[in-house]
């Protein structure tokens, strides 16, 4: 570990412009690894047929996963009360009532990772009752844990010194 | 640290010095507390027909992580109306002082002066908080209890002993106004150590003394300061200012840092990704054993709460510190390492919890407007708002936006 104490003042200057662009690299590093698209291509676009089944205070399964452009048709059916299905940003909702099927078809066009929440009040617990529709990777997530990681070594850095 | 000087603005102090507006907010937060608990007591048992759910764990929660808290620090105290009725009587005033008032004044126990008390209290509303957050009737109970509790323990101890040492949402808010942007401190210390009235403390016919029981001329963080401005109206030398800073400005300071400080940041940090998993997580099992309160299955969550908060969180934080003290051949004691690092989860505890009201801020917001038009769930329609349909809003920025306020928040522990 070097101690700025015994160092001259010109050493000092000069550590101190190479830490000033050490931290402009990690900010814009961190900035890329946010904002920088990714080219990726897609398999052509399907049909996906997904059966959610719902109960207080969950679906089953919890997250469905699609590429963009796939035709999506979920049928929902409920195991004990009224349950509902709201895909976040899309807009789109559908209600069962118990014993019965509902159907909502539409195309995955847009990338991301978005709730599922019920759409009928159905107990306690309705307001978290949440899943996921994954359309493509979650960027997003992946993205945070990149510019996360840099953070750490950030701090790593600042504790070095 | 660059400061701006709020107060030297006249008519800013004129405002902060007045009783008026403090009392007329007061008022209004206490009349909206009065009907929150009415709702939730006698109301409609769901929730998102009842004020008391909306209003507290939506409207207010909302207001409280992401502008009260972070930008004025405890300004919400200033204004909150559960200690105000113990207040009131113990003071024998409602406005100006000069009543005389009922009260044994005895002074908080020594061994209670610390924040382990909110840190039990957070435990315990965390323990129940599936079913405090979703059935009016708790919520209800739980605010009578703590308006009940703040003017018992006024009439029992001297000037805010609850807001200080007991109010778990109190230590909360305590803890993460360190990083707020407004502070209040004395303008020249000099003045104060020649000043032997310390009518800041005391208090004289134009102030109380600090119902904090702060001492201006030793603040130098805002964990222990309500932003009441009775030190602004009681001191006789002009000595109180009220400033502007950067956020975060009291992170470096040394003073105040303790073992109960900082498993109470522990506390927070567990806390909110416990109810992360509890609240915004998929899995229904979870979900149900944190509000079947005495199943088997509420205990292993009472379990992993506990053992996660208390546990495991700050026993990993100590085997950081205690690699970070071998790596600096360091021979400070571990216990002060610990307690004097453990301040840098402040800032990403609060972005946590910022991050956490977000997910449910504005998804959730409009069932204000419903029940706003019908708070007791029976079916009135007073502003034509009660039928409007749920409708989320901003959902399509609201991951992005977590996201963010996480980042900011591991950023600015990290640096």
């Amino acid at each position: 570990m070097t101690n700025t104490k015994y160092q001259t003042p010109a050493l000092r200057a000069g550590a101190s412009v190479t830490n000033i662009k050490f931290q402009i690299a990690l900010v814009v590093l961190a900035i890329a690894v946010l904002v920088v698209p990714v080219p990726l291509t897609w398999a052509a676009p399907q049909e996906r047929h997904v059966r959610i089944e719902a109960s207080q205070f969950q679906f089953t399964p919890s997250v469905v996963s699609v590429n963009p452009g796939d035709k999506v048709t979920i049928d929902l059916t409920t195991t004990d009360v009224v349950h509902g299905l709201y895909v976040d940003d899309y807009g789109l909702n559908i209600t069962a009532d118990p014993g019965q099927t509902t159907r909502l078809t539409f195309v995955a066009d847009k990338a991301g990772t978005f709730a599922l929440r019920c759409f009928a009040p159905c107990g306690p617990l309705h307001p978290f009752m949440v899943g996921k529709l994954n359309v493509g990777p979650n960027w997003l997530l992946w993205r945070a844990m990149g510019v996360a990681g840099i953070a750490a070594f950030a701090g790593f850095w600042v504790l070095r010194k | 640290m660059m400061r701006y000087e709020l107060t030297q603005i006249p008519w800013l102090k004129r405002l902060l010095v007045s009783r008026w507006p403090l009392f007329l907010a007061r008022a209004v937060t206490l009349a909206g507390f009065v009907l929150t608990t009415v709702a939730g007591l006698i109301g409609s048992p769901v929730g998102s027909h009842n004020f008391a759910i909306i209003f507290v764990w939506i409207a207010w929660w909302t207001f409280l992580k992401l502008i009260a808290l972070p930008f004025g620090g405890r300004a919400w105290c200033s204004i909150c109306p559960i200690p105000a009725m113990g207040e009131w009587i113990q003071q024998g005033a409602l406005v100006e002082p000069g009543g005389k008032g009922l009260g044994l004044g005895r002074q908080w126990p020594k061994r209670l002066r610390n924040v382990w008390l909110p840190t039990l209290g957070f435990g315990v509303i965390g323990l129940f908080s599936a079913v405090t957050l979703t059935q009016p009737r708790v919520t209800g109970w739980v605010l009578l209890g703590f308006i009940l509790l703040a003017a018992v323990l006024s009439l029992v101890f001297e000037r805010r002993a609850f807001c200080r040492h007991v109010c778990p949402i109190g230590g909360f808010i305590g803890l993460y106004s360190r990083v707020a942007p407004v502070e209040v401190r004395v303008r020249d210390r000099s003045v104060c150590a020649e000043h032997e009235d310390k009518t800041c403390v005391t208090g004289n016919a134009h102030g109380y003394g600090c119902p904090w029981q702060a001492s201006p001329v030793s603040l130098t963080q805002n964990t222990n300061c309500g932003l009441c401005m009775e030190c602004l109206r009681s001191c006789s030398r002009d000595n109180i200012v009220v400033n502007l800073r950067p956020f975060g400005a009291d992170l470096a300071q040394r003073a105040g840092r303790s073992l109960d400080q900082a498993y109470f940041g522990f506390m927070m940090l567990g806390s909110v990704v416990i109810y992360s998993a509890v609240m915004l997580g998929t899995w229904g099992n979870l979900k149900t054993a944190a509000y079947n309160v005495g199943t088997p299955g509420w205990f292993i969550y009472v379990g992993v709460l506990l053992a996660f908060t208390l546990g495991v969180l700050p026993g990993l934080f100590l085997l950081a510190v205690r690699a970070g003290r071998a790596l600096a051949r360091s021979k400070a004691s571990l216990k002060k390492a610990f307690i004097a690092q453990s301040h840098a989860i402040i800032p990403l505890g609060l972005m946590a919890w910022v991050a956490f009201t977000i997910s449910f801020a504005f998804v959730k917001f409009s069932y204000v407007w419903s029940v706003l038009s019908d708070p007791f769930g029976w079916g009135w329609n007073l502003f034509g708002t009660a039928q409007l349909p749920w409708t989320p809003y901003l959902s399509s920025i609201t991951p992005l936006l977590q996201v963010l306020a996480l980042l900011g928040g591991l950023v600015w522990t990290s640096i």
